[in-house]
């Protein structure tokens, strides 16, 4: 807290946090949070996935109730129950998933609960669309504002979490990544809203990966990492370097360590996938011993195109088949039979059942292979399953232990030994070390590797860059639901991933200084 | 990490690890849950009924309680995996009165005999659950409002098949065979496929890969289908097997009688969706056991018996239920959260509660 | 995403309107309720050109009206209520041991004894969803079953009959003002009431927002357990209305009365395009569901289906609705992820 305390005349910060700890059973989220953000200021929260950023922003929107720590806002110790008393104290927070009713009209999504009201207490219809219109005006967006939420782009579900926010009118704005989905033009106009917002002496605070928003919009920024508070910064002191050394807290290099293995032959073949609102003419090859890395913005469609060649979802068009042999479209058992594993970006919905048992989600792919005549017992299913526990080094008391109690890491060891022990020949792998932590991280991409030189051959979707491009044999870039670039190891930098990445869309025209993009 | 071959040889990795495969012992793991409280509580209403009852102890409320509740019973037994995926049919009762009735006008006004009756019925209850079935898992409607509507429609095929009559006269032999006693014993020959069926259930439930199946989709559909279950035809044909089973149930409630009205099991919706949750399965799904469910309607009965012995009327017995479904469906609820607040435990966070720090990518495409 | 903006108001309010009105779910319903009138009528045209014809056309869906709103109401919040017909029951006979006491009651402190009694009813289901966070369906299974047993226990195989009501509350259930029956009216108030409030206040539209997506509602700060709360007193309240209805339209009640109605009453809000799982729907619709049912009902024997068909009708008729609803849901969204495309 070097450079905020010694000011000499202090205000009273607009949100004042320090050693916030909040904890999920026995998976702590946030260790130590602290953060200061000056009223007329725009303060950026960095950190990786799992820093414990949303968990602060969860606590600071009255969602989650800290468990430890001080919280004041306006000089004020408050403590909020409920979002709506976080509201009222003047917080609007957008968070990163778009919360909306699918069956009401946009303009209600944005003025629920406080819809402009005309004679006799009335909704004034006309007001609302009016002002509903007013703010898409000012975030320079078309959207129509009588048009049911239902179908909406991510992008546009987006603007409209940005419009709700932006008018609350609230002290404290708290946006957490909403440029995630937005394009160049989208994002330039937020910008330009957000200080309008500060110059109106307002605070906010704004979480990104993307360094070139970070030090083109922010005047400060705090970094986190594994559930704590690291550091403050001047935006104009720092330089990116620095952040990232912040973030990691060790080289990055060290962190993913890919061993050339020995290409084989074609695993996977996938030839002009299609499907109608998510992507489009998608073809490529992954071959024994091969990381592929698929990289894309959130939203770009890469998780949909394994969801689809895994069979969980279907598609309009276009072939999939594992060495050689075409595999049926939405079945994911045949999908399996025939060699394919699939880790998902969802552990807690999809990867695993949260609410089973560490030997039953272990076994629960193999499980048809345990049964004796038919039967099944619990004892089988344990005698098969603590072997991969021990692999994989899960950390567990016993196998009757019910995942959800299990920490992150943990939780995706128990996701990968399930798919390691159906022998597979392609593992699909969405966000490998999303929301775990460092140590655990490292072990994840040993693995990897270890596993592609034994001959696997691995689909990887990641969103962070330099995962993908220490990891990937090959980096292919979706952007749009299309396939815009395919980079060789030795060429894929983090300027041309993330210029594929874009390619359809604008360049933001106020960015003054192009910064390098670190995912 | 070594080699990951296929089946992982312990001897290969250095320092392999074993884990416990309880982390309870076996005694807590039998005796503290809600089965085991079902049973204890059935146990406990029986002795006091034997004590205090007049006449509880003859010879006749065995017979006369295993009579009335073995189409209860049976259909719990699919009910109860039903309820375990987190769906619910709430036309077992129309589904058994659809039966009766086509039991009583093929054999009575057909003159069929009562088995290719039976079969036929079955046969139509097995086509009207899979009905059900495919509404919920193959166009994905709410399995509440598909029921609800088929409540209505089935007793409807009844109340159109029989209209007002009241249909009796089965053949002498086959109207007599399912309440007849055993040997010289208190129960009656429908005790004999109940037990059967129960066993298969539980075998099916417990004791497959199936059966996990039926847990994981209760669970969380998403991640059972991720993990290669076929959902949609896992719930097909547990209410194809509903529907078949009450329309067995259906079959004997019309030769236990000796006749079919159309309002025949009219509400047994009720005390089967009552005895299952009363037997420890969890409305939202994902947990629940068969001993359980059958304890859970066995103690249904055995107050209904005694308290009828009692001189109570039917409207008592249909509080007394109405609250025991309340109560177990709040204690199931609420205990938990309760005890969750208790201090000095890790609770992990309840499946309603947000993840935190998780995925920034997990797109909320509404529906 | 093009940068032109777009204005809400390009197209005339009476456009908008008239688009709306035709392209609504309530129209197709309006549509079929027509259809049945007409056939029914020429083939026998006392069904609606006749005094009792067009009084029992209007009448006949008074009460199930009333309990339509309710339910719409809760079904809108993503909830359920099923013990609306134990509560028309318990009412109806409380109505008449109000006016064994005291013949000379006013009809407008039955009306308010009815509306308290099932407030309080519903105070009762609300609160146990709420509180303990129960899925409705399974509360007011319970809540029905015993309320129907309690009511059992207390009339037994009494009945109230012709005489135990008074002439003047009896004479309510045929009276007729301009030929519109009176409780058809009343019922059409309570439709016009509930059905403004969902539009126009924020409580109603709240309801809407809660039934759409639970979650989402609490990340608003949205007070749902009050809202809810709040549902449930108001079917429970229309439930008992519902009841006073039915004893000064038929001048009985026993243990039996409103028995099986509330699978009527949540048909009728099905039919009407009310989303079962909540966030979408309107009490015209629901409104318009009543009559229809009611309606069919009655033209059955005239089409020469016997009346003991009635109950497969009901049935086929929500089943029917829920698909038609659930095709209908799946091409809109088609449509819109179409659209999207093609931006």
């Amino acid at each position: 807290m070097s450079t905020a305390a010694d000011r000499e005349e202090r205000i009273a910060p607009t949100l004042e946090l320090r050693d916030v700890a909040k904890s999920f059973g026995a998976v702590a989220a946030l260790r130590s949070g602290t953060l200061e953000v000056e009223p007329g200021s725009i303060h950026a929260l960095v950190g990786e996935n799992g820093a414990g950023k949303s968990t602060l922003v969860k606590i600071v929107a009255g969602v989650h109730r800290r468990d430890a720590g001080e919280f004041r806002l306006l000089g004020q110790a408050v403590d909020f129950g409920s979002t709506a008393e976080s509201k009222a104290a003047g917080v609007a927070v957008i968070y990163q998933e778009p919360t909306l009713f699918p069956d009401l009209s946009v303009a209600e999504n944005i003025f629920m609960g406080r819809h402009p009201l005309g004679r006799g207490r009335r909704i004034d219809r006309t007001r609302m669309y009016d002002e509903a219109h007013a703010l898409f005006a000012r975030l320079g967006v078309a959207i129509d504002p009588r048009r049911v939420a239902n179908g909406l782009s991510i992008a546009d579900q987006q603007l409209i979490e940005i419009a709700k926010a932006i008018s609350l009118d609230a002290k404290l704005l708290v946006m957490d990544e909403p440029t995630a989905a937005l394009s160049g033009n989208e994002v330039a106009r937020l910008f330009a809203v957000a200080r309008s917002l500060r110059d109106e002496g307002r605070a906010l605070v704004f979480i990104s990966h993307r360094f070139d928003e970070v030090f083109d919009l922010c005047d400060t920024v705090t970094v986190m990492r594994d559930g704590a508070y690291v550091s403050t910064h001047r935006v104009a002191e720092t330089t990116e370097a620095e952040i990232v050394a912040k973030m990691v807290g060790r080289e990055v290099a060290e962190l993913f360590p890919k061993t050339p293995a020995p290409i084989g032959e074609v695993v996977l073949d996938v030839e002009g996938l299609s499907s109608a609102g998510e992507f489009h003419d998608i073809s490529f090859q992954v071959r024994a011993g091969e990381i592929v890395g698929l990289a894309g913005l959130v939203g770009a469609g890469r998780s949909e195109i394994a969801r689809a060649v895994f069979g969980v979802d279907g598609y309009d068009a276009g072939r999939v088949s594992l060495h050689g042999r075409t595999v049926p479209k939405r079945q994911p058992r045949r999908a399996i039979r025939a060699g394919m594993a699939f880790v998902p970006e969802d552990r807690r919905q999809q990867g695993l059942v949260i609410e089973g048992s560490v030997a039953k989600n272990v076994a629960s792919v193999i499980r048809g292979g345990l049964s004796r005549a038919g039967l099944l017992t619990a004892s089988a299913e344990n005698k098969a399953a603590g072997p991969w526990a021990a692999k994989l080094q899960v950390k567990t008391s016993a196998l009757d232990m019910r995942a959800a109690t299990m920490s992150g890491g943990n939780q995706q060891k128990v996701v990968i030994a399930k798919w390691l022990a159906t022998g597979p020949k392609l593992l699909i792998i969405d966000e490998p070390t999303r929301g775990i932590d460092v140590g655990t991280k490292a072990e994840v991409h040993r693995l990897l590797s270890d596993l592609a030189g034994q001959g696997l051959a691995i689909l990887m979707i990641s969103s962070e860059l330099p995962e993908v491009l220490g990891m990937a044999d090959r980096v292919l870039v979706v952007c749009e639901g299309r396939i815009t670039a395919d980079i060789a190891r030795d060429e894929a930098t983090p300027e041309n991933v993330m210029a594929a990445a874009t390619r359809s869309a604008a360049p933001a025209p106020t960015s003054p200084s192009t910064k390098e993009p670190v995912a | 990490m070594s080699t990951l071959t296929k089946e992982p040889t312990p001897a290969a990795a250095a320092p392999a690890r074993t884990y416990p495969s309880y982390s309870r012992n076996l005694l807590a793991r039998l005796l503290v849950n809600r089965e085991a409280a079902v049973i204890l509580g059935l146990v406990a209403v029986y002795l006091y009924a034997l004590g205090n009852v007049p006449f509880f102890d003859g010879p006749l409320t065995m017979y006369n309680l295993s009579k009335e509740y073995a189409p209860i019973l049976l259909m719990a037994l699919p009910m109860t995996l039903i309820i375990i995926t987190g769906e619910i049919d709430l036309s077992v009762a129309s589904t058994l009165g659809a039966s009766a009735a086509i039991t009583g006008v093929l054999v009575v006004e057909h003159d069929l005999s009562v088995p290719v009756a039976a079969l036929v019925a079955i046969g139509v209850g097995a086509l009207l659950g899979a009905l059900n079935g495919f509404f919920v898992a193959y166009v994905g409607l709410p399995s509440l409002a598909v029921t609800i509507g088929s409540l209505a429609l089935y007793r409807g095929l009844a109340e159109g098949l029989i209209q007002d009559k009241r249909i009796a006269g089965f053949p002498e032999g086959w109207q007599d065979w399912p309440t007849e006693r055993i040997g010289d014993s208190q129960y009656p020959n429908i005790v004999i496929p109940i037990a059967v069926l129960i066993v298969l259930f539980a075998l099916l439930l417990h004791f497959t890969s199936f059966g996990r199946g039926v847990f994981e989709i209760g669970l969380s559909d998403e991640a059972a289908h991720f993990s290669g279950v076929n959902v949609a035809r896992t719930k097909l044909l547990l209410f194809t097997l509903s529907g078949a089973v009450a329309a067995l149930a259906g079959v004997y409630v019309a030769l236990k009688a000796n006749s079919v009205a159309n309002d025949t099991g009219n509400g047994f919706e009720l005390k089967v969706i009552a005895g299952v949750l009363l037997g420890g399965v969890s409305i939202f799904g994902g947990r629940g056991a068969l001993h359980g469910v059958v304890a859970g309607v066995l103690l249904i009965a055995v107050l209904n018996s005694a308290l009828q012995l009692d001189g109570q009327g039917s409207e008592v017995i249909q509080i007394i239920i109405g609250l025991l479904l309340v109560g177990s469906v709040i204690a199931s609820n609420f205990l938990p959260r309760i005890r969750a607040l208790l201090p000095r435990r890790a609770v992990a966070p309840s499946a309603t509660t947000k993840t935190p720090a998780t995925g920034d990518a997990t797109r909320k495409v509404s529906q | 995403m093009s940068t032109a903006t777009l204005h809400p108001s390009q197209e005339s309010a009476a456009t908008r309107v008239v688009q709306t009105l035709l392209r609504s779910r309530e129209l197709a319903i309006v549509i079929v309720l027509a259809l049945i009138l007409v056939v029914a009528t020429s083939r026998r045209s006392s069904f609606v050109f006749s005094a009792d014809g067009w009084r029992d056309t209007l009448l006949a869906p008074s009460i199930l009206l009333l309990l339509a709103v309710g339910q719409m109401v809760v079904v809108v919040t993503r909830n359920v209520d099923l013990s609306v017909g134990s509560t028309l029951g318990i009412t109806a006979y409380a109505t008449g041991k109000i006016f064994v006491a005291n013949p000379e009651t006013s009809v407008v402190v039955v009306f308010v004894a009815g509306l308290a009694i099932g407030a309080v009813v519903g105070a009762l289901n609300g609160l146990l969803v709420t509180v303990f966070k129960v899925p409705a369906l399974v509360i007011t299974l319970g809540t029905m079953y015993v309320l129907r047993g309690a009511l059992t226990h207390e009339v037994g195989s009494d009945r109230m009959t012709a005489g135990d009501y008074p002439a003047h509350f009896e004479k309510l259930g045929t009276q007729q003002v301009l030929t519109i029956p009176v409780l058809t009216i009343i019922a059409l108030v309570v439709v016009g009431l509930v059905g403004y409030y969902l539009h126009t206040a924020r409580g109603g539209r709240e309801l809407y927002a809660i039934g759409s997506d639970p979650d989402a509602a609490d990340l608003y700060g949205l007070p749902s357990g009050r809202r809810v709360f709040g549902a449930f007193v108001l079917c429970g309240a229309l439930a008992g209305l519902a009841g006073v209805f039915s004893a000064a339209r038929y001048a009985t009640a026993f243990s039996g009365t409103g028995s099986g109605i509330e699978l009527q009453a949540v048909a009728a809000v099905v039919i009407g395009g009310v989303a079962i799982f909540g966030g979408s729907g309107t009490v015209w619709g629901a409104a318009i569901g009543a009559f229809l049912l009611i309606t069919i009902n009655r033209a059955l024997p005239i089409l020469g289906i016997s009346e003991f068909w009635q109950g497969a009708v009901v049935g086929a008729l929500i089943i029917g609705s829920i698909v038609l609803d659930r095709v209908l849901s799946v091409r809109r969204t088609n449509k819109l992820v179409e659209a999207r495309d093609h931006a």
